[in-house]
């Protein structure tokens, strides 16, 4: 199944808008990104921001309301350009906040909609996603459709979709951010269980520290509007963890504790 | 089948209804029975008369079909060419709205000019009465894509035509059809307006040519039944496309399963 997956990153076609290509994980260096409001204001939503994610490593990045997560996954994934500053990544692929699965394809088809896009025909695009489909929790939901899956439901075949691309990169926008708690719970266990399945790099943006803390390699801390990084703490616990160990419940605090100081500052 | 019968009382009832104080409105005396026959007067020469209208039934119900038909081409192919073209919608736009006011009457001798007395002069004014709603209701359609959805594509890899094929086009097919509905309740009118205004040659006319040689002809009653013939032909056509779209667009349909606060809505939305 995974060498089947790995065939697909040969494509051609999968050359990404954003910046470099060929490299491992992806590097931001002093990156600042400012767009005009509706009344034409111009609003600084990343101001020098440096990061790195090697290959196969997951990196959170937490932060308040609009503190320009959003606008940093676009960056990655080619959607904008930055105003400074250089991305260097292999090619990204987005999980938007909202699954956006379309209402006139099945389950089935909604994830394997990037192998039709591909090129692949509707059998040969059913037939690849099938298995993994299935390996994800997802058997007997192929032909529903999207109004009858469950919030959680959707997030997995809406991230399954995101990994069938065969990017090597995938940006997470709060995957979870719309589903109540219980859910929220069963889907990030689930999450860590589908990338030690299908190890990918990860950049997964979130309000949510423990969810990062949980899920994560690294933890970077952005402050408010324009985003800045305020710390990066590296997560070195073993997996599976469990959010209410002494040592998630640390660096919890550690990471609270840098979100606060970045609230204070003007 | 019980559910349907229940389904369709209302629309019966208001319909017998109607026609009881239409008869009453002529039996009174309160109108000269040649400029408006009773019903009874009208369902029995529409008895009589049943061969006859018939035969200019199956030539209006061709004209309409195939016109609507063709106007649901046009309508949705210039609708994608407009939206993917913006100079185009400039250059189209202005044109499609104006050709709305054309006068039929004033093109039907030069329609008839080109093309002569079959089928293409109606259907031609058909299409150019029907294009119009299925055009704006493609383009809104089209525009009204999530634009989330279409970044969501981009970063699958999508090309421009594939975004078209796989996020937008179906997304437009419900809005296409809302247009499609306008134009097929339009387009028994157009028959109407095409049959009158462009000559045919033949035994049969069609039953917008029989209703003017009737009223000119003091036939007021069978003029009647032809327009009721007309009628009912508009409701079928109305309810089959219904069906159709259920069939084609099964998602943006889902009355069973959503309701209002205010109670079940018959179009469901679009989640």
């Amino acid at each position: 199944m995974s060498t089947q997956l790995k065939s697909r990153e040969r494509r051609p076609r999968e050359a990404s808008a954003a910046g470099g290509h060929n490299e491992d994980g992806v590097t931001l260096s002093g990156v600042s990104r400012a767009y005009r409001d509706r009344r034409g204001e111009v609003v600084a939503a990343l101001a020098d921001v440096s990061l790195r994610a090697a290959r196969g490593e997951v990196l959170a990045v937490v932060g308040p309301s609009g503190c320009g997560k959003t606008t940093l996954l676009e960056l990655i994934c080619g959607l904008q350009q930055p105003d400074a500053g250089t991305i260097a990544c292999e090619p990204a692929v987005l999980m938007p906040q909202r699954d956006l699965l379309l209402p006139w394809l099945s389950a089935l088809d909604n994830a394997a909609l990037a192998l039709r896009i591909a090129g692949d025909s509707r059998g040969r695009a059913r037939a690849g996603a099938g298995t993994l489909f299935a390996e994800l929790g997802l058997g007997g939901f192929e032909r529903a459709r999207p109004h009858e899956l469950s919030g959680g439901m959707r997030q997995r075949v809406a991230f399954l979709r995101t990994l069938l691309s065969g990017k090597g990169l995938l940006c997470l926008d709060e995957p979870f951010g719309a589903l109540d708690a219980i859910t929220r719970e069963e889907m990030r266990d689930w999450l860590a269980g589908a990338l030690v399945r299908e190890p990918r790099t990860v950049v997964l943006v979130t309000h949510d520290v423990e969810e990062a803390i949980v899920l994560a390699d690294r933890v970077a801390v952005l402050s408010p509007r324009p985003g800045r990084v305020l710390a990066e703490l590296a997560v070195e616990l073993p997996r599976p963890r469990d959010p209410t160990g002494p040592a998630v419940v640390a660096l919890r605090q550690r990471a609270l504790h840098a979100l606060r100081e970045g609230a204070k500052q003007p | 089948m019980r559910r349907r019968v229940l389904h369709a009382l209302p629309a019966i009832a208001l319909a017998l209804a109607l026609v009881g104080v239409w008869e009453a409105y002529v039996d009174l005396g309160l109108v000269n029975p040649i400029v408006l026959p009773a019903p009874h007067e009208v369902a029995a020469e529409a008895w009589n008369n049943a061969g006859l209208l018939a035969a200019n039934l199956e030539l209006t119900a061709q004209e309409v079909g195939l016109g609507v038909l063709l106007a649901l081409l046009c309508g949705f192919v210039l609708g994608v060419l407009i939206h993917l073209s913006p100079p185009l919608r400039r250059a189209v736009y202005p044109l499609a709205v104006g050709s709305q006011a054309v006068p039929v009457a004033l093109i039907g001798v030069l329609l008839v000019f080109w093309w002569g007395f079959g089928v293409l002069p109606k259907l031609f004014v058909i299409v150019l009465i029907c294009f119009f709603p299925v055009v704006v209701t493609t383009v809104d359609g089209l525009a009204a894509v999530d634009p989330d959805q279409l970044k969501l594509l981009r970063t699958l890899g999508a090309s421009r035509w594939q975004a078209l094929r796989f996020g937008e086009l179906p997304a437009a097919v419900p809005a296409a059809l809302s247009g499609a509905r306008i134009a097929l309740a339009v387009g028994v009118i157009g028959a109407y307006i095409a049959e009158t205004s462009t000559a045919t040659s033949g035994p049969y006319a069609g039953l917008g040519h029989q209703i003017n040689a009737d009223i000119n002809g003091l036939q007021t009653p069978r003029a009647y039944a032809a327009a009721v013939v007309l009628f009912v032909f508009a409701i079928a056509c109305f309810y089959t496309l219904a069906l159709a779209e259920r069939v084609l667009a099964p998602w943006a349909n889902r009355s069973s399963l959503s309701s209002t606060p205010y109670g079940p809505t018959t179009r469901g939305e679009n989640r």
